[in-house]
C-alpha cells in the first residue's frame, strides 16, 4: 500500500474504533466515567476503569462512531477541550491508585471550533503533554487509527507507543500540508510519502516501539495476544521506581530526532 | 547602457505645475503605514517608540534583536547554542532551498541564552518571526529544551517570548514530538520550584499555543495580539463558521481565563523585572 492508502484505511468507516477493541478485550469488565467536572462531558472521547485480567487499568480511547448517529454523537473523534481535561483527570485518578492507563487514540485532530478555542483547547493539549510527561503510573498508548497532530500526541506522551499497521500519524492531514505548501489538495498523496507518516517510518524514525497486526472483529486470539503484549509491558513497568519511569519517559522523547541534530 | 539617454530632457517650463513639489521626498523604507489608523509615520520615530504606532499604539512586530534588546539589559546577552542549524532529515522537497532563504535573514526560529533582566540572573528564549514563520521544527524544540534543562540545573527563571505560525510540516511527525519534548522540560523546570514567565507576541498559533507558550506560571501577551490553536482561517475554512469580532486576540484570550495580563510593549520589562523579583530572585551581584 502507498502512503495515502494507508490513510484511506486509517480513515475507513468500516474499520474497528475505540469502544470496539474496549469491548473486545476488556468486554463487560468495563465501567465509563464521564465528565471533566469542569463544564461537561465530552462523548468523543471514551474513557472508565476495566480489568485486564487480574490488573485494574483506566481506558482512554477517541471515538469515531461506527454510524451517522454515532459518528454526529462522538463529533467525529474530534475532541474538545472537556475530553482533554476528562482524560487528564482520570489519569490523574490512575495515578492515586497507581493503576496502569491505556490509551487508544482514533482522530483526525482536536476539534478547530470556535467554542473549542474559546475553552482553551491549546491550553488543554498543552497541559496533558506537561502532565503526562511526569505521571507516576504506566502509560501505553495505541494509535488504533488516525494520529492527527496534536489532538493525537495529547494522549500520547506515554512510556511507549504503538501502532496497528495500518494506523498513521501526523502533524498535520496530507490534504492540509498539500494545499499549505503547494496551494493544491490534490496533491494529498505526494504530501502523504512526504510527511512519513505510515507506521514503518515512524518505527524507523523511533516514534513508536511496536507495529501491530491489524485485529478483525472475529478474531478473538488475535485480540487476546494484543491483551497479552499489553499486559506484559504494563507489567514490566509497574515494577519500576515513579523515578525510574518518568525518567524514562523523559528520555523516550529526549532522544527522538536528535540523532541528526549538528552542533 | 543607459536607456533613458533617449528620452527627451524634462524642460522645467514644459511640465506643468506640481503640487508635490513642495513635498520633501521621503524615500519608501522611511515611512511606514499603520495597519489600524492609517496614519503615516516616520521609521525612526516608530522604531523610537519600541515599534508602537505614535499614533494610535498600535504595536508593529519587533525581530528577534529589537526584542532581546528589549528585554535584556544592555550587552548582557550571552546566546547558547546559537550553532545549532535545521537539516532535512525527512528529505521532505523544497525544504532544503526554504532553510537557504530563511537563512539569510536568521539561523533559527528560536534564540535562546542568558542575560540579566533587571539586574536578574534568566534565561531568556525568543523566537523569531523572520526565520520560517517561527515554525517549531526539531532544532527550534532542541534549543527550547537545553534551555529549560540549564536554567534547571543553574536555578535560573525562564522568560519565553513566542511567535509561532505552529509546527514545521516539512519535518513531519518530528515536529509535533517537539511539543511533548519541551513540555517534558517545561515541567521539570516547574517541578523543581523555578518561575517561567510567557510572553506571547503576534501572533502565537497552532503547536507553540498547545505546548509551551500556554505553560508558563504567567502568561502576559502583548495587545491586540493573535492567540490561537486553529488560527481563524483554520476555523473558517474547515468548520465554516465566521468568527466573532477581535475573536482570539490577547484581550479576547485574557476575557476567557487563558492569559494572566495583556501589557503594553513600553512596560513589558518593567512588568517582567517585577515578577522575578517578586519571586525571589535577586540581582546579580556586579
Amino acid at each position: 500500500m502507498t502512503a495515502y492508502e494507508k490513510v484511506m484505511a486509517a480513515r475507513d468507516a468500516k474499520k474497528l474504533t475505540a469502544v470496539d477493541y474496549i469491548a473486545h478485550m476488556f468486554g463487560d469488565s468495563f465501567i465509563e466515567l464521564h465528565g471533566d467536572r469542569r463544564f461537561a462531558d465530552d462523548k468523543a472521547i471514551v474513557a472508565g476503569l476495566a480489568m485486564l485480567y487480574d490488573t485494574p487499568l483506566t481506558v482512554i480511547g477517541i471515538e469515531k462512531g461506527r454510524n451517522t448517529k454515532e459518528r454526529m454523537e462522538r463529533n467525529f473523534g474530534q475532541a474538545q477541550p472537556e475530553g482533554y481535561r476528562k482524560a487528564l483527570r482520570l489519569m490523574k485518578q490512575a495515578e492515586k491508585f497507581r493503576r496502569p492507563v491505556l490509551c487508544l487514540v482514533d482522530t483526525s485532530g482536536a476539534y478547530p471550533g470556535i467554542g473549542a478555542e474559546e475553552r482553551g483547547q491549546g491550553q488543554a493539549i498543552a497541559e496533558n503533554l506537561m502532565e503526562m510527561m511526569t505521571l507516576k503510573t504506566p502509560v501505553l498508548t495505541i494509535l488504533i487509527g488516525e494520529g492527527g497532530s496534536g489532538g493525537a500526541l495529547a494522549l500520547a506522551v506515554s512510556d511507549e507507543v504503538w501502532m496497528m499497521e495500518n494506523a498513521v500519524y501526523s502533524v498535520i492531514s496530507p490534504e492540509g500540508c498539500a494545499s499549505i505548501l503547494w496551494k493544491d489538495s490534490s496533491k494529498a498523496p505526494e504530501a502523504a510519502e512526504a510527511l512519513k507518516m505510515t507506521a514503518q517510518d515512524l518505527f524507523n524514525l523511533g516514534v513508536v516501539e511496536r507495529i501491530i497486526r491489524q485485529p478483525k472483529a472475529e478474531d478473538a486470539a488475535m485480540f487476546e495476544s494484543l491483551k497479552m503484549l499489553i499486559s506484559r509491558t504494563l507489567e514490566k513497568n509497574l515494577s519500576l521506581t515513579p523515578e525510574e519511569l518518568t525518567n524514562q519517559r523523559y528520555q523516550r522523547f529526549r532522544k527522538i530526532g536528535t540523532a541528526h541534530l549538528q552542533t | 547602457m543607459d536607456f533613458f539617454a533617449f528620452v527627451k530632457p524634462k524642460n522645467e517650463l514644459e511640465s506643468a505645475p506640481d503640487a508635490k513639489q513642495n513635498v520633501p521626498f521621503i524615500p519608501e523604507e522611511m515611512w511606514v503605514k499603520c495597519p489600524r489608523c492609517n496614519t503615516l509615520l516616520l521609521t525612526t520615530d516608530m522604531e523610537e517608540n519600541l515599534n508602537v504606532c505614535t499614533h494610535c499604539g498600535h504595536h508593529f512586530r519587533m525581530n528577534v534583536k529589537q526584542r532581546i534588546a528589549l528585554f535584556a539589559d544592555a550587552d548582557t546577552f550571552v546566546e547558547r547554542d546559537g550553532g545549532m542549524t535545521s537539516i532535512n532529515i525527512l528529505d521532505f522537497p523544497g525544504y532544503d532551498q526554504k532553510l537557504e532563504k530563511a537563512r539569510r535573514s536568521g539561523t533559527e526560529s528560536v534564540i535562546c541564552g542568558e542575560c540579566l533582566i533587571g539586574g536578574v540572573r534568566t534565561v531568556l528564549c525568543v523566537m523569531d518571526a523572520g526565520f520560517m514563520m517561527g515554525s517549531m521544527g526539531t532544532v527550534t524544540g532542541e534549543k527550547i529544551t537545553r534551555a529549560f534543562e540549564f536554567a534547571t540545573e543553574k536555578r535560573l527563571p525562564v522568560v519565553v517570548c513566542s511567535v509561532s505560525g505552529g509546527a514545521r510540516m516539512q519535518e513531519g511527525i518530528l515536529s509535533l514530538m517537539q511539543m511533548a519534548k519541551t513540555s517534558g522540560a517545561v515541567k521539570r523546570h516547574s517541578d523543581a520550584g523555578l518561575l517561567y514567565i510567557t510572553v506571547l507576541t503576534d501572533p502565537t498559533t497552532g503547536g507553540v499555543t498547545a505546548s509551551f507558550a500556554m505553560e508558563g506560571d504567567i502568561i502576559l501577551a502583548e495587545p491586540n495580539t493573535l492567540v490561537a490553536f486553529a488560527g481563524p482561517r483554520v476555523i473558517e475554512q474547515t468548520m465554516r463558521q465566521k468568527l466573532p469580532r477581535d475573536f482570539q486576540t490577547s484581550e479576547f484570550v485574557m476575557q476567557k481565563g487563558f492569559i494572566d495580563a495583556v501589557v503594553s510593549r513600553d512596560k513589558l520589562k518593567d512588568i517582567v523585572a517585577r515578577l522575578l523579583k517578586i519571586h525571589g530572585y535577586k540581582e546579580a551581584a556586579q
